[in-house]
């Protein structure tokens, strides 16, 4: 493989964006796609499929065994509130293998003593996004109540094409959301693409429950995904 | 920004190897058979000094692959590499008698 191959294949990989490589087998001329790459025919098929499970593989081209590599970045969840279903949420995400960053301004709410062990960010969203962007791997779950929270990291999610929108809040709560997105100029597939109220419908009344809810709607959107819209 | 943990990443490591001028050679693990301890897609990057970072097996082959990559990274020819994987790699008795896995290896730059 080419050096200038392997640095794209790296570089991709540290900017959180998609890459796979394509290998005639006993040969090392490989070709790199990146996401967005849709070749004609059966190779294109291998990508999309190969992108949307991360899972690598041989295929058949032209008579050729090829080795299909593909590289995703790691699934991450930001969530916003440092609320007691975040606390539940956190362990939770780690076990199922997915990253987590919790995101509170509010510092009584955002303390080490509440979160061990979490990546916590006790500022707003507004601030801690610009440090670390949110991307199409990544879910949002807003989860605070607070539109002075909530709001700014939920239109960036819809911005972004975030895999995963999620929004904590009663019908009506998230009618009055609803309208603030529609006055930003949002469109209703765009708005309809947030999950809300959050979470899979599973009856959850505890936080711990309602975070499994989430985890398992969130694992849902990701295992379904369409590429690069991020939506389901 | 590269750190001693992105340093473990035998793709980030083959770059940084590149970069000081050492030979490298890459090995992927491309099909297994059975129980096989490291999946599809796993990498192990060696240097012409038999280092090495990542891993396609759970340490019972990457010493066959090492002393092939020297000869990889002299002559510049990629092969293709099978294994049988032993029992006594297996976790638990009957799991994965007989697993077997293939290994791409091939000069980097």
């Amino acid at each position: 493989m080419r050096t200038d191959l392997l640095h794209a294949i790296n570089r991709a990989r540290a900017n959180r964006r998609a890459i796979a490589t394509l290998t005639p087998i006993g040969k090392d001329t490989a070709q790199v796609f990146q996401e967005n790459d849709r070749p004609e025919g059966a190779l294109g098929e291998a990508l999309a499929t190969a992108f949307r499970s991360g899972k690598p593989g041989m295929i058949e081209l032209g008579g050729e065994a090829h080795f299909l590599n593909v590289y995703l970045p790691p699934a991450r969840i930001v969530v916003i509130g440092a609320v007691h279903i975040s606390q539940a949420l956190a362990p939770m995400a780690r076990l199922a293998g997915y990253d987590l960053t919790v995101i509170d301004p509010r510092t009584a709410f955002a303390t080490g003593e509440r979160f061990e062990g979490v990546d916590l960010v006790a500022d707003w969203p507004e601030d801690a996004l610009k440090q670390r962007p949110l991307d199409t791997y990544t879910a949002v779950a807003a989860v605070t109540h607070d539109p002075k929270i909530d709001d700014f990291p939920i239109a960036e999610a819809l911005k972004t094409g975030c895999f995963y929108v999620g929004a904590l809040g009663s019908r009506k709560t998230h009618a009055k959301r609803v309208e603030r997105l529609v006055a930003q100029g949002f469109s209703d597939a765009e708005i309809a693409r947030i999950s809300a109220p959050i979470g899979l419908d599973i009856g959850a009344a505890s936080p711990a429950e309602i975070a499994v809810a989430v985890l398992a709607d969130i694992i849902r959107a990701y295992r379904r995904r369409a590429l690069s819209g991020g939506a389901e | 920004m590269m750190d001693a943990a992105d340093m473990q990443d035998p793709l980030y490591a083959a770059e940084v190897w590149l970069a000081e001028g050492r030979g490298v050679a890459l090995a992927t693990v491309i099909e297994t058979w059975g129980s096989a301890p490291r999946p599809v897609g796993s990498h192990l990057a060696i240097d012409s000094d038999g280092n090495f970072m990542g891993s396609v097996s759970g340490g019972c082959v990457e010493g066959a692959v090492i002393s092939e990559a020297g000869e990889v990274i002299a002559t510049g020819e990629p092969r293709i590499l099978e294994f049988g994987v032993a029992d006594e790699t297996t976790w638990r008795v009957g799991l994965s008698c007989g697993g077997r896995i293939r290994v791409a290896l091939e000069r980097l730059g």
